[in-house]
């Protein structure tokens, strides 16, 4: 199938062949055409990173910076390589200012741990939003509760837009950093980051940027946002679980203590003292997910070879019709209606559980997400329990917002009885 | 009344006409629609079950030395697989409801749908009814 967009500059994006490059997709769920839309939850992985993985386990597993062997330097140079390559993904300045983390909830905990830990103190604000994701409060919490300092949101309207004028007041000289989601996974909001960001360095006030539902959708650089710390997950970008990345300014990262003490993270170690590895390897002690890590390198690769304008275009029209079609269903209200959206949609339906929609689409083969989505402010302050939410990425298509759609229907005539 | 090794045995023949999970998942659906609110004075913050993505209610008492349930749940999902629990633990002894072991609920192709995500609360809510069995028994005692 080729899909050509009329209303874009953009080129016919193929949807046919990316699919066929991910396995996990031609299966079949309890006889039907599996139906995968919970890509905010987890993308897919391309065959290109699972055969990653797999050489590596197969061809060169040794542990990297130690060995003097030839399966050690392979792995080593292979695991480097990656770090390159992310530098070049989001537009570093330098290698020295990427940390391989767990995933995008260890690096904002890092920077909690280190950076808040050194740098907050008593009546100390942490700006968030409303629309922060679980991992985006709670380390944020637990430092402040330790310093006596305060998490303050941003609030957002009813669509789901924060509200830029209330940053503004927010923004007092209590404030320590600005720590926001770029793309919110439960409503889909694209937040105004370089704005913010603008804005709080005219007080000298760094900003933490959220990026883990962007970095598959959209080329994203750090340079040009001028932001002090980004952070992202390996496994919502086509690559494994295990492997996210921290970005931090080298000046901010290096007058950080490290996070977790022990093997790579130092420069020496005696009972009378020791000290500490340069930038990156300060932060990460011990072994890290050496395959997951070259894996990551594999999936930046095959998205650098897509035309990523066009995958973006094909993301955003899928969401624009299923919006309009989930819309025009009785008793449904879509949830997350800003202008600026990425390709998530979010709804309830009147009279019924989403849980119970969730699991009626589970019957028919089709994977959404259920529930408050690990964002409970969000669902709080939209006055409901939670939502279904189906969320898209360039492998899906229009055929499948039609089973999903047809689906949505079938369940609300059953759930509604 | 039916003891609960008989009852367990009723639901399975039950669900063995039915080959898929979608039919399955229809009749328990049915079975919710028609389980018995619980009135709104029970649906109190202590009778709620935790450990569930919707709210489940559970109301216990005794008649007669045998224990009965009542259950809510803003899941109609929940409140089928309630019903499916009341009809083999309610009017039951509190020995025999602490000893059930509630072999239907593998035998039906339930526990791998429900039991494995946090979503569910399956295992929490026999958990609860078993534990105000244990409750009952030692108040007996």
């Amino acid at each position: 199938m080729r899909i050509e967009n009329p209303e874009t500059t953009v080129g016919p994006f193929d949807v046919a062949k990316v699919r066929s490059d991910f396995p996990v997709l031609a299966q079949h769920v309890y006889g039907k055409p599996l139906v995968y839309l919970d890509n905010a939850a987890t993308s897919q992985k391309p065959k290109v990173v699972i055969d990653t993985l797999s050489e590596y386990y197969s061809t060169y597993n040794a542990n990297i910076h130690r060995g003097v062997h030839y399966l050690s330097q392979k792995a080593s140079q292979a695991f480097d390589d990656v770090r390159l390559k992310v530098k070049i993904f989001i537009g570093a300045e330098s290698e020295q200012e990427i940390i391989f983390t767990r995933g995008t909830t260890e690096a904002i905990n890092l920077v909690a741990a280190t950076w808040g830990r050194t740098n907050l103190s008593k009546g100390d604000v942490v700006l968030v939003t409303t629309m922060e994701h679980h991992s985006n409060i709670v380390p944020w919490q637990l430092v402040c509760a330790e310093r006596g300092a305060e998490v303050v949101p941003i609030p957002m309207d009813d669509r789901g837009v924060l509200d830029i004028n209330a940053f503004e007041v927010l923004l007092t000289d209590r404030v320590k950093l600005v720590s926001v989601v770029h793309t919110s996974n439960s409503l889909g909001t694209i937040n105004p980051v370089k704005h913010i960001i603008e804005k709080a360095h005219l007080k000298n006030i760094p900003v933490l940027v959220d990026a883990a539902q962007t970095v598959v959708h959209q080329q994203i650089n750090v340079c040009e946002w001028d932001c002090d710390f980004l952070v992202f997950s390996g496994h919502k970008m086509l690559a494994p679980t295990g492997v996210g990345v921290l970005y931090g300014k080298s000046a901010l990262l290096n007058n950080m203590p490290p996070y977790q003490g022990g093997g790579d993270m130092i420069s020496s170690v005696s009972f009378s003292g020791t000290t500490y590895n340069e930038l990156p390897y300060k932060f990460e002690a011990g072994t890290p997910s050496i395959a997951d890590v070259i894996a990551l390198g594999s999936a930046i690769d095959y998205l650098n070879a897509m035309d990523r304008t066009a995958a973006a275009a094909w993301e955003l029209e899928l969401m624009r019709i299923s919006s309009a079609k989930l819309a025009a269903i009785e008793h449904i209200r879509l949830i997350g209606t800003a202008p600026e959206k990425s390709s998530v949609v979010s709804f309830i339906v009147d009279g019924v559980n989403a849980m119970d929609l969730g699991m009626f689409l589970d019957t028919l083969g089709i994977a959404v997400r259920t529930g408050h989505h690990c964002t409970e402010p969000v669902m709080q302050r939209l006055g409901i329990p939670g939502t279904v939410r189906a969320s898209f990425m360039f492998y899906n298509t229009e055929e499948e917002v039609d089973r999903l759609i047809d689906g949505v229907k079938k369940g609300i005539q059953l759930l509604r009885g | 009344m039916k003891d609960i090794a008989t009852l367990e045995k009723e639901i399975i023949d039950d669900f063995s006409l039915f080959d898929e999970w979608t039919e399955k998942y229809q009749y328990i659906i049915e079975l919710g629609q028609k389980l018995k609110p619980l009135e709104d004075k029970y649906k109190t913050d202590d009778r709620k079950i935790k450990g569930c993505q919707s709210s489940v209610w559970l109301h216990a008492y005794t008649k007669d030395g045998l224990i009965y349930f009542d259950a809510d749940s803003d899941s109609t999902f929940v409140k089928g697989e309630i019903a499916l629990l009341i009809n083999v633990l309610s009017g039951q002894k509190a020995d025999d409801i602490v000893a059930a072991e509630l072999g239907f609920i593998d035998a039906i192709g339930l526990r791998q749908h429900v039991a494995v995500t946090r979503a569910n609360g399956l295992a929490a809510m026999i958990k609860q009814m078993k534990l105000y069995a244990l409750g009952f028994q030692s108040q007996a005692v």
